[in-house]
């Protein structure tokens, strides 16, 4: 098919039973037909352990996004799914580890700007640091392009994590 | 996500909570199939299955046809299925016995039919060691199933195999796997459900639709000009009845209306409100039809790319309304002005009653213009084809098939090619369930095995599979089962020594180079029938045709027929790849090459 009209970032929250094979129902799904994945998070989300909530960040059209939610509502594991990006405002959150070495000047500045960016130091050796960050992808984005100058090792993201705001949930 | 868990559950097993009785799983699973009314089971047995065959053996309740490849077994399934709206089962052992049942599983799932596929899988404590015969069965199947299932506790295995009929048959149909592990069939466990039961806790179709829609749709249809229905496999799967409300409301309404592949049978082919299969190789007048309309309504049918043609030029001016039970066929290829998520027979139900509400008959426009225009269309007898003395035109031999079979109320299933689509444009279905064909998948080899699982569902009605000589050969191993069994299925091999879509294609699109389309090294198909004890008859004159297949028809028992037809026959009407509708070609059309790489790329 042509694309047609413009290409969207949604977050879309899907919350399934938590049973082997589901994730990999969830992606063969993106990947069999072809959808991006910009991040996919899942996990746990109940005290009895029978549902999970997945969160992912695709793009497409509207009638690619129309379709994904409505291949991933037909999979028998999926109770409900929703797009947060069309549904109202939420808010999306996603954690780095950053591993930054250096000495000196470097070593000083790289501080200097986690304390700006609010991360958490949660490594640290005579040259090296860890930072903990959480914040919107945007942020995470901004911060591991500074530290690129500043001795950047490696960075572990998990992917997006978001709720609607309000009173309500899914 | 998970790694396999091998906690034996024997511990819970002994527990003797209530008076449930104590069963192996191989037990259970007979046990459940039987809960669940099913009568007969395709397949083939193995090491992995052995404990579920012991069981087949000591009881006479179910049926059980050894089919000769376990693709058969998916094929017969669905023949059974669409022949008789239950689903069919299927049983199979671990590894190629699963993976031979793939190609079954995809074409039921492109074509909605309802399978519930038992494989055999090696002991829990053995998956993932690559043991003898193991594959990953559910990882393999997964896209190629509407839902899958692991048991790896021998407790759930009657809610599992409930669920799994439950999931299979309900909203829009498709194939279910249930892998099974040896020691799960070997373990006994109680037999007890969990008590949930007609609903589902995830899984719940939507069946009435959206009564705004609903209105909506009635009142676009009183209001059009030019309307047309244009319905599909979802009406065949929405039951017998779903077919008689869209003939009622397709009268009501006035309008022409078009089937797809998958749905001729929905609505009366007889009828003049008929205008022939949509599509590729289409009529002209149901192509341009759904090209000129104003008002499109889609029942049970998905916009698939070889009912479009060129998408951006399909139907332009119309308002399009979409029935479908499935959310995802809604806009998926074609942008829809009316979606209706339903079953297509209750939303039929409820337009025809609205219909009435509203009094809409009085207020319709007149459609006489739009008839008229019709009328014109069909002047071009787009299904002609110009006959000779000296050789058997395909077409000719599909005219004489349909006449000598009127009235028998019989059964067709095709391959997939050429003869497919003149079966489709001249067999004629005035009633659902008697066409079996491979449409979206496209499966060489589906019409055989599923002709079988026909002619078992309905033993005594005429079945007759439309062949070719290339897909014939892609399951002929199934004669076996036929000669078995004593089918009486007929086999019309349209032999003209080509896989002939193929060929068709190579000639019109890459200059004529007919590159491996020929078949070479033909089998004497008579000899080969005979081999199994099977009737064999050759018919090359014309002169001869009639008596050929009156001498098929009338033989008590099955017969292989090689229908020697014209070789270079092309099949017209023809929509040429990238094309839209209104371009169609004809017989007898000068035929240019594709236009461009994009249009080559359409397959």
């Amino acid at each position: 098919m042509k694309e047609i009209g413009t290409i969207a970032r949604h977050t879309i929250s899907v919350i399934v039973d938590n049973e082997a094979g589901v994730l990999a129902r969830v992606t063969g799904l993106f990947s069999g037909r072809g959808y991006n994945i910009e991040s996919l998070t899942v996990a746990e989300v109940d005290h009895t352990g029978t549902r999970s909530r997945i969160t992912v960040v695709t793009s497409g059209t509207r009638m690619v996004i129309e379709q994904i939610k409505a291949q991933l509502d037909r999979l028998v594991p999926v109770h409900k799914v929703a797009d947060l990006t069309i549904d109202g405002t939420f808010v999306s959150r996603d954690m780095a580890l950053v591993k930054v070495s250096g000495s000196g000047e470097r070593r000083v500045e790289a501080l200097r700007i986690a304390d700006t960016f609010r991360a958490r130091t949660v490594d640290a050796s005579v040259n090296s640091f860890i930072f903990e960050l959480t914040g919107s992808t945007e942020k995470i984005d901004a911060f591991v392009e500074l530290m690129a100058d500043l001795g950047l090792v490696e960075v572990a993201r998990t992917g997006a994590v978001a709720l609607s705001r309000g009173p309500s949930g899914l | 996500m998970t790694a396999t868990t091998t906690i034996p559950a024997t511990g819970r097993a002994k527990e003797k909570a209530d008076d449930a009785p104590i069963l192996s799983g191989a037990q259970m699973i007979l046990r459940a199939l039987t809960e669940l009314g099913v009568e007969v089971v395709f397949g083939y047995p193995g090491g992995a299955v052995l404990p579920i065959y012991d069981e087949i053996f000591k009881q006479d309740k179910i049926k059980h046809i050894l089919v000769r490849h376990e693709q058969a077994a998916a094929h017969a399934a669905e023949g059974y299925a669409r022949t008789t709206g239950k689903p069919g089962v299927v049983l199979v052992t671990s590894g190629p016995g699963a993976t031979n049942a793939v190609t079954g599983l995809t074409d039921a799932l492109l074509d909605s039919i309802p399978i519930i596929c038992l494989t055999g899988q090696v002991a829990r404590h053995l998956i993932g060691n690559d043991a003898f015969q193991e594959a990953d069965t559910v990882g393999i199947t997964r896209p190629c199933t509407k839902h899958n299932y692991l048991v790896k506790d021998t407790e759930r295995l009657p809610d599992i195999i409930h669920e799994a009929f439950y999931v299979g048959t309900n909203g829009r149909p498709g194939p279910v796997v249930i892998d099974l592990p040896k020691d799960v069939q070997i373990e006994k466990a109680p037999y007890r459900r969990s008590g949930q039961r007609g609903e589902h806790r995830t899984y719940r179709p939507q069946l009435d639709g959206d009564e705004l829609a609903l209105r909506e749709a009635a009142a676009a249809l009183a209001r059009a000009e030019r309307p047309i229905v244009y319905s599909g496999g979802g009406i065949i799967n929405a039951g017998p009845e779903a077919s008689e409300l869209l003939a009622e409301f397709t009268r009501l309404i006035g309008a022409p209306i078009t089937n797809t592949l998958m749905g001729l049978g929905a609505y009366p082919a007889s009828d003049k409100q008929f205008l022939g299969m949509l599509g590729m190789h289409g009529t002209w007048e149901a192509n341009h039809a759904m090209h000129d309309c104003d008002v499109m309504l889609a029942v049970g049918a998905r916009f698939d790319d070889r009912v479009t043609g060129r998408v951006d030029a399909f139907s332009p001016g119309s308002t399009k309304i979409q029935v479908d039970i499935d959310l995802s066929s809604i806009n998926k290829n074609v942008p829809v002005d009316i979606p209706i998520i339903a079953d297509a027979g209750r939303a039929l139900k409820r337009l025809i009653e609205i219909w009435h509400e509203e009094g809409y008959a009085k207020s319709q426009p007149d459609l006489a213009p739009w008839w008229a225009q019709i009328e014109h269309w069909r002047t071009k007898k787009c299904l002609s084809y110009k006959d000779s003395d000296e050789v058997i035109l395909p077409q000719k031999s599909l005219e004489r098939l349909a006449h000598f079979t009127k009235g028998k109320d019989a059964i067709f299933s095709t391959e997939v090619g050429q003869h497919q689509m003149w079966a489709a444009q001249f067999l004629g279905f005035d009633k659902p369930n008697r066409w079996l064909t491979s449409g979206g998948l496209g499966t060489m080899g589906y019409g055989l095995p599923a002709a079988i699982g026909a002619q078992i569902a309905y033993p005594d009605r005429l079945v007759i599979d439309v062949s070719g000589e290339a897909s014939f050969q892609m399951n002929m191993q199934e004669l076996g089962t036929i000669a078995q069994y004593e089918l009486p299925v007929k086999i019309f091999i349209m032999n003209n020594e080509y896989m002939g879509m193929v060929r068709q294609w190579q000639d019109l699109s890459y200059d004529g180079r007919r590159s491996h389309s020929y078949s070479e090294s033909l089998p004497d198909f008579v000899k080969l029938a005979e081999a199994y004890g099977i009737k064999g008859i050759v018919v090359e004159d014309p002169a001869k045709l009639d008596e050929a297949i009156l001498e098929m028809i009338n033989h008590d028992g099955p017969v292989l027929m090689d229908c020697r037809v014209a070789k270079i026959e092309n099949c017209f009407p023809m929509v040429p790849a990238g094309a839209a509708h209104n371009e169609m070609l004809l017989a007898g059309d000068v035929i240019g090459k594709p236009k461009d790489d994009d249009a080559l790329a359409v397959v």
